[in-house]
């Protein structure tokens, strides 16, 4: 479904240049749970970056549902991201002020979708994500973090993409919490099939995938199946 | 992104900041008011100025002794020293066609007393019967100076509603007799109030057959000035050129620098007019410096929004909003404070401009191109100063503006 191959990716700041990638090659395939894992500064975020299409390699050619979008425009990369993609990110980045429901249904706008059907997609997604009901009216920033991940979860979930893409989703959380947002992940995975690539630093936190890849230096240096997968598979979302 | 998301966007945004807005929409009501209110006094002043020109007489040409030069405006009146008018040019006048009216006039100051022993000093004119034609004058009781009046020298006179009150006071002045320069004249009528015209006060004023003003008072055949009241408009230019030349001819003098003058009534309401426009276009860019003033505020504060909303702006590109949704969304709030701003700037220079009449007795008018004018610019105060803003938040890097701290 995603193919790289030979991606290098060289910022230059005035005389200085910086191989953020240097040669990363692999593929995912449709309904896969991928870690991609590494330490900072090892390219993992610009790997994401050009996964997630909001960036485009210097070099090398990234297909997407087959297709090259390494030399799209920024209007159209958007129009994938809007379609085909999902993104949970570290810090939630929700709108404050903005109820709950709003923000999960914020990129139904973008997509031109009429005003009812948003708000039944985005209930969807909400209960999908195990978000509970009686917060759905609620303003984003009144919210704990282990909440306001959930509802970036189901923000993510509602253009029906084909590949959600969580980046650090347990950074700002405690372990507790970590853990439910990880659960929803792995149902999601094994219940509707979804393609889920988790960006992260922590091997316990990539163990819950199904295959890592590592990355160090730019490069990648191990890509396999994890061996003792840890699956949480307790689905109690009552935790706060 | 849709019309009524766009609002829903704008009305979250605006509203998370009330007071920020609110001061920013401030900036704008003072400007827009200030420019209403100034255009609204500047064209009170230029309609009263007119009206009040317009009221001395319709279409009036002024012939004056003395040279003055064509254009530099309005001679005074106290130039009728010169003696190069007599009664005789009256009559060569009339052979010029298109004239409705001709009204000599011999004018001079004299101290007046009543029987009942008020004094004033006033101007006293000596006419015929046409002045009230030509200079659009309205008796309130008895009569104007009249044909047989003139005839028999008669020793009558009519007062200006000022004089009336200032000599009779509340009492019918007519009747009784009054002295002009220790000379005895009856009063045959008292007028109805005109108004000063800023040049001349013609209630301040007593009429007397210009027979018995030159036999009798001031001695001479000279004319002060001849107003003369042309048929119709078109008529006018002509009819000057001709009176010009028929003048100078009689007068035995070069038409192009003649012994006297004529003035056309356009020429004064001209020259009037263009000091009124300068001064409401002096209001209007000082009322608009502040207008400049409020649109900076606006770009501040959208300059200030997109830096403090970099993330959202941010995470809107991740899920797929294009540079355009962006730039519209910060457009649309800018232009939306500056209309909001314009209505309530035209409501405040409204208001004030009935303040300013109520209170301060100064005639203003409110004109529907002002108003339309005033929206236009605030209109494009908000995409002009609303543009950069827009611009710099739609070419974020959606990458960096996640980032930003």
């Amino acid at each position: 479904m995603i193919e790289c191959k030979n991606i290098a990716k060289i910022y230059k700041s005035g005389e200085i240049e910086t191989h953020a990638l240097k040669s990363a090659s692999f593929k995912i395939n449709h309904g896969e749970f991928v870690a991609i894992m590494g330490p900072s500064g090892s390219g993992k975020s610009t790997l994401m970056h050009i996964i997630g299409c909001l960036d485009t390699p210097t070099n090398g050619q990234y297909l997407f549902d087959n297709k090259d979008v390494s030399k799209l425009s920024d209007d159209e990369l958007a129009d994938i991201r809007m379609q085909k993609i999902g993104f949970v990110f570290q810090t939630f980045n929700l709108l404050p002020r903005t109820t709950v429901l709003r923000n999960v249904m914020l990129p139904l706008v973008y997509a031109g979708i009429s005003k009812e059907e948003r708000k039944n997609i985005a209930k969807e997604a909400l209960r999908d994500s195990a978000f509970p009901e009686n917060f759905w009216n609620h303003y984003s920033n009144q919210l704990s973090g282990g909440m306001a991940q959930r509802v970036a979860i189901a923000r993510a979930l509602v253009n029906n993409p084909t590949l959600v893409l969580a980046d650090e989703p347990t950074g700002n959380l405690d372990t507790k919490t970590g853990e439910v947002v990880l659960d929803t992940f792995q149902r999601l995975h094994q219940e509707q099939g979804r393609t889920i690539v988790l960006i992260t630093h922590e091997q316990y936190v990539a163990e819950h995938a199904e295959r890592i890849i590592h990355i160090r230096d730019g490069n990648i240096v191990e890509d396999g199946k994890v061996k003792n997968r840890r699956v949480i598979n307790n689905h109690n979302h009552n935790v706060k | 992104m849709k019309a009524q998301d766009i609002f829903q966007e704008i009305y979250t945004a605006l509203s998370a900041n009330k007071a920020r807005s609110g001061l920013t929409v401030l900036g704008i009501v003072i400007g827009i008011g200030s420019v209403i209110a100034m255009v609204s006094i500047g064209q009170g002043a230029s309609g009263q100025i007119q009206s009040s020109i317009e009221s001395l007489g319709s279409n009036l040409l002024i012939v004056s002794p003395g040279f003055s030069q064509q254009g530099s405006g309005f001679v005074s009146q106290g130039r009728g020293s010169a003696q190069t008018l007599i009664n005789d040019d009256v009559d060569t006048l009339r052979q010029v066609a298109g004239i409705a009216y001709i009204s000599p006039e011999r004018q001079g100051r004299y101290q007046i007393i009543s029987p009942v022993g008020n004094n004033t000093n006033s101007t006293v004119i000596g006419v015929s019967p046409e002045y009230a034609e030509v200079r659009n004058v309205l008796v309130e009781n008895g009569s104007f100076i009249t044909e047989s009046n003139m005839r028999s020298v008669g020793r009558v006179a009519v007062l200006g509603s000022t004089v009336a009150t200032d000599l009779f006071g509340d009492q019918d002045p007519i009747g009784k007799t009054i002295r002009i320069n220790k000379l005895n004249f009856k009063v045959v009528g008292a007028l109805q109030s005109k108004g000063g015209t800023g040049f001349f006060n013609s209630d301040d004023t007593v009429f007397m057959p210009l027979i018995t003003m030159q036999k009798i008072l001031a001695g001479g055949d000279y004319l002060s000035s001849i107003a003369i009241s042309v048929e119709t408009k078109d008529l006018m230019p002509e009819v000057q050129q001709e009176a010009t030349l028929v003048l100078a001819d009689k007068h035995n003098v070069d038409p192009q620098s003649p012994d006297f003058s004529i003035v056309s009534q356009a020429d004064i309401v001209g020259a009037a007019t263009q000091v009124t426009d300068t001064f409401t276009i002096l209001l209007a860019a000082i009322a608009g410096i502040s207008l400049i003033v409020g649109g900076i505020g606006i770009m501040n504060m959208m300059l200030t929004t997109v830096t403090e909303r970099t993330r959202e702006i941010g995470l809107r590109k991740s899920i797929g909003a294009k540079k355009k949704d962006i730039s519209i969304q910060f457009l649309a709030e800018a232009v939306t404070l500056t209309f909001l701003g314009g209505a309530m700037g035209i409501i405040l220079g409204w208001i004030i401009s009935i303040l300013v009449t109520q209170f301060a007795g100064i005639a203003t008018q409110i004109s529907v191109q002002a108003i339309i004018l005033a929206f236009g610019v605030s209109a494009t105060i908000g995409i002009v100063f609303g543009y950069y803003p827009a611009r710099r938040a739609a070419s974020l890097n959606p990458i960096e503006a996640l980032r930003y701290e």
